[in-house]
């Protein structure tokens, strides 16, 4: 079986999917359900004092899944070691999906202070999934920091761009010693097919399911590319020529 | 609490804050004074006046 695993946790699928942004508490049940997903991230927040909002530990069952709490939101290493720190003592999971954005309109991340916050979580015992750039050079870099796995994004963060830069993801592969997700930016199907056919060893997604108008069948779909795409990997494909090559025999024809 | 005052008439533990706010300690984080505490040193922190507390828990996010 094609099982792949984080600082020694293995998975048996390589999605990973968020909780964010669904219409319903149901509708996110379900769409967890069909993504065949066995981890899912979510974010820390201040609790809700008048408690108009439900919990959202009441719609997961972690014992079935495994959490991966983020630093979503965090612009400094201050921010983001802190709510990693918080986010820890929840009680679920010492991983981290670490994320230190740079700037607000694109979310791109602050790759230097994320180093700096990967860095000091590592040594802290966290198993630290950064969100980064697609920059080979700055994945080498998290994974000499401690990084547990990194997480290059194919396009920015909601966007539904699908992979913008092929090679670089292929690069990052190529160079990296850790697993790497791809993280943000996936729009549909292939786009995740895409990203596993590159060798990435998972993908991580949140709102192209549960922006899709059909998060459910879109949870589904994305299951089915992801595996595609991993087996297409796996089995090699062909390389890429120019012109024609007959697949029918090119003797024994009618009449010649 | 919060980023928000929070008025209380004499000191009390944050398990007991916990308590008053009818929040199940199991589900939250707290920081006090930018600690972040254990969930065993909930019924032993006190918090007095001026202290500064977070208590957080997981939302939807990705």
């Amino acid at each position: 079986m094609d099982t792949f695993t984080i600082a020694g946790k293995t998975f048996s699928s390589r999605l990973i999917v968020g909780t964010g942004k669904y219409s319903s508490p149901p509708v996110m049940v379900r769409a967890h359900e069909a993504s065949g997903a066995d981890m899912i991230t979510v974010a820390v927040r201040r609790v809700n004092l008048d408690r108009t909002t439900e919990s959202l530990l009441d719609y997961i069952d972690t014992s079935k899944y495994f959490i991966l709490p983020n630093t979503a939101g965090c612009y400094t290493a201050d921010e983001a070691i802190r709510t990693a720190r918080l986010g820890r003592e929840v009680g679920l999971s010492n991983w981290v999906k670490l994320e230190v954005i740079g700037d607000e309109k694109t979310l791109f991340p602050d790759n230097e202070a994320l180093l700096d916050a990967t860095r000091v979580l590592a040594k802290e015992g966290f198993v630290v999934l950064p969100y980064t750039n697609d920059d080979p050079i700055a994945c080498r870099k998290l994974e000499d920091a401690g990084a547990a796995a990194v997480m290059p994004l194919g396009a920015p963060i909601g966007s539904g761009l699908g992979i913008q830069n092929v090679n670089n993801i292929r690069i990052i592969r190529e160079f990296a010693r850790v697993p790497v997700i791809v993280d943000a930016g996936v729009g549909t199907a292939s786009d995740a097919a895409l990203a596993m056919e590159l060798g990435a060893d998972g993908v991580l997604m949140n709102t192209a399911i549960a922006g899709a108008q059909d998060p459910v069948a879109m949870a589904e779909a994305m299951k089915l590319a992801v595996r595609a795409g991993r087996l297409a990997f796996l089995a090699g494909r062909i390389p890429r020529k120019m012109y024609a090559n007959a697949s029918s025999p090119v003797e024994g024809l009618v009449g010649r | 609490m919060n980023g928000d005052p929070y008025e209380i008439a004499a000191p009390l533990t944050v398990a007991e804050l916990l308590q008053r706010l009818e929040i199940d300690a199991r589900r939250v984080a707290v920081e006090h004074n930018l600690v972040v505490l254990k969930r065993d040193a909930f019924d032993r922190t006190a918090i007095g006046d001026g202290d500064e507390i977070e208590i957080v828990n997981f939302v939807g996010g990705g």
